[in-house]
């Protein structure tokens, strides 16, 4: 089958490669239908995030029909079933997954050991990424094997195209969890840092969930434009201060939720001297992340309001303003999404229109053009927002 | 507590058994520039290297003697171009490269005197300085284009709400959503005011 290789830094392929198996009984093989190339994809694109290998397929946004079970499926998920695949993989039966917290599921993670040793204790295991979440292989590619099948994918009916249901594996209910774990109120000012997918599919999940204002910072206009289309006030901080604008937006008050959709790769700018601190740290390898938004959010959120950090990190962040997060009583809630936890839900409102999550594709091309879109994403060229794969 | 002396640990992860394996390799997101940039980098790294721990034979080379903690200096801003030019900021390298070519042929210019018996080895120098130039020249400029944002078309997303209904009409509509108990944060400010006064 064809997929997307890593290879090394910047180094993406469409290669050849041999095709998956079912290696469990709870494991299913899917045919892919369509795949998307995710922001986070970017960090593995750039090696920040440590522990790739070379032959890695690449991939944790994909939907597709399943052509293959394991025999201790027992008829949960049958050959023909359309379905999606969320980026997490969950066992459903530990601590973890009966609560809810699926992204931390105790049991899926093939390399433990390894999540053990960096993190403390080892979190689920996620398709197409780093082997410390397991290392599995990804969906950019034709077909895919999916470990505990049964409690892992969400099956999606016929008659909706691709496009408007791909979206529930990751960026839409991560947006979605974003805006629910900050626990949205009617008389909230939601900020959302970074208007890339997430951070669009975190504006309409806050505008769904009454919002009395939502505000998004980017520096791309046709971010910025896709963000006010979905209703929210906009500030470009290459032309306006940030912190200013938000406090006088909220009478001087600061928002009272802070929404991170950014995460490790912080633009750099001079007109930023922290960024450019934290790049030549990051060069040298002192540091692996560049906090920015993280130091902003705290500075300007309401005293008592709470940050919600979708935006993945990778490892070390330095100078973070504690003192003021601590004094100023703020809540923290971050995580990989607990995709399972949300997809029912999300699901249902595509099927009442609420909402429809395809706005966000701006580029649907072959698998083949894969590695040249992640350098097209990448570089923000083209007014790229997101990139939908067909094998 | 994230452990960096665990880093070290992953050197020997592996691929699993079962995993595709490569069987035929196909084109790379990686262009000629950027292949050209690591090995600018590469080569940076070397020289600066050389540069600094043995400026001596550099000078003694050129005719130069004295001058070996000013080659030591450039050794350093060898170095950085090359730790530029092997990162994501490889433009940056590419460009701090071509500046440093500047300052390179400039300082050799002034051993390029008749009473240097060196002068033949300056002439050499001052013919490969020249050459990497044009090569750093070009791949700097390459890289550029490859990698600006410029590319492509503008286009306008302003039409782009991801609501059916308008946003307007889905504003709020999504308050049938219960917040679990476990992501409850603070009473709005609203409500609370609203129980004290009906208190």
């Amino acid at each position: 089958m064809r997929a997307l290789v890593w290879h090394g830094k910047e180094d993406i392929r469409c290669d050849t490669v041999s095709d998956p198996e079912i290696e469990d009984g709870r494991d299913a093989i899917i045919k892919v239908t369509s795949c998307a190339i995710c922001g986070s994809d970017l960090h593995l694109f750039h090696n920040f995030i440590p522990a790739m290998l070379p032959g890695d397929v690449m991939g944790h946004e994909t939907m597709g029909e399943v052509v293959e079970t394991g025999r201790g499926l027992n008829g949960k998920v049958k050959k023909g079933d359309r379905v999606v695949v969320p980026f997490t993989i969950v066992c459903g039966e530990c601590d973890q997954c009966k609560r809810g917290y699926f992204s931390v599921c105790q049991r899926s993670n093939r390399k433990k050991h390894l999540a053990d040793k960096v993190f403390g204790h080892t979190t689920a295991g996620l398709f197409g990424y780093t082997h410390l979440t397991g290392g599995y292989p990804g969906g950019q590619a034709e077909y895919l094997r999916v470990p505990f099948a049964d409690t892992t994918v969400q099956k999606v009916p016929e008659g909706i195209p691709d496009e408007k249901l791909l979206f529930l594996s990751d960026i839409f209910p991560t947006g979605w969890q974003a805006a629910v774990q900050a626990d949205i109120e009617p008389t909230d000012t939601v900020a959302i840092w970074g208007c890339g997918p997430v951070g669009q599919m975190t504006i309409r999940s806050a505008v769904l969930l009454g919002a009395e204002q939502v505000i998004a910072i980017d520096c791309l206009p046709e971010r910025l434009e896709m963000a006010e289309a979905g209703g929210a006030i906009t500030i470009n901080f290459e032309t306006e201060n940030v912190v200013e604008r938000l406090n006088e937006l909220t009478g001087g008050e600061g928002p009272e939720k802070c929404i991170d959709c950014i995460g490790m790769e912080s633009h750099v700018s001079p007109a930023m001297p922290d960024t450019i601190y934290d790049r030549a740290k990051q060069i040298v390898l002192a540091e692996s992340d560049r906090p920015h938004v993280l130091r902003e959010m705290i500075y300007v959120c309401r005293p008592g309001g709470l940050i919600s950090i979708p935006g993945v990190y990778g490892g070390l962040a330095d100078k973070i303003p504690m003192g003021a997060a601590m004094n100023k009583g703020l809540t923290f809630r971050m995580g990989q999404t607990h995709v399972q936890r949300w997809t029912g839900d999300l699901l249902r409102r595509i099927e009442e229109e609420q909402i429809d999550p395809s706005f966000v594709i701006t580029h649907e091309v072959p698998l083949d053009r894969g590695p040249e879109m992640y350098r097209v994403f990448r570089d923000k060229q083209d007014s790229c927002i997101k990139v939908v794969l067909k094998p | 507590m994230t452990n960096i002396s665990s880093l070290a640990s992953l050197s020997n992860i592996t691929r699993s058994e079962g995993d595709p394996k490569v069987l035929r390799s196909g084109p790379s997101s990686r262009g000629v520039p950027d292949s050209l940039a690591k090995g600018l980098g590469w080569f940076s790294l070397g020289l600066g290297l050389t540069e600094l721990l043995a400026p001596r034979s550099i000078t003694r080379a050129l005719g130069m003697e004295g001058k070996e903690a000013l080659v030591r200096v450039y050794g350093a801003r060898e170095i950085g171009s090359g730790i530029l030019s092997l990162s994501v900021d490889k433009n940056l390298g590419l460009w701090s490269r071509v500046a440093g070519d500047g300052l390179d042929i400039a300082t050799v210019l002034t051993a390029f005197r008749p009473d240097n018996p060196k002068r033949g080895n300056v002439a050499v120098a001052l013919a490969l300085l020249i050459g990497i130039t044009a090569v750093d020249l070009i791949d700097a400029q390459a890289s550029t284009a490859r990698h600006s944002r410029a590319a492509g078309r503008k286009r306008s997303y302003r039409d782009r709400s991801g609501f059916p209904r308008g946003v307007q009409a889905s504003r709020g509509a999504a308050r049938d959503f219960k917040t679990p108990p476990d992501l409850r944060h603070a009473p709005p400010l609203a409500s609370v005011s609203k129980r004290t006064s009906a208190a």
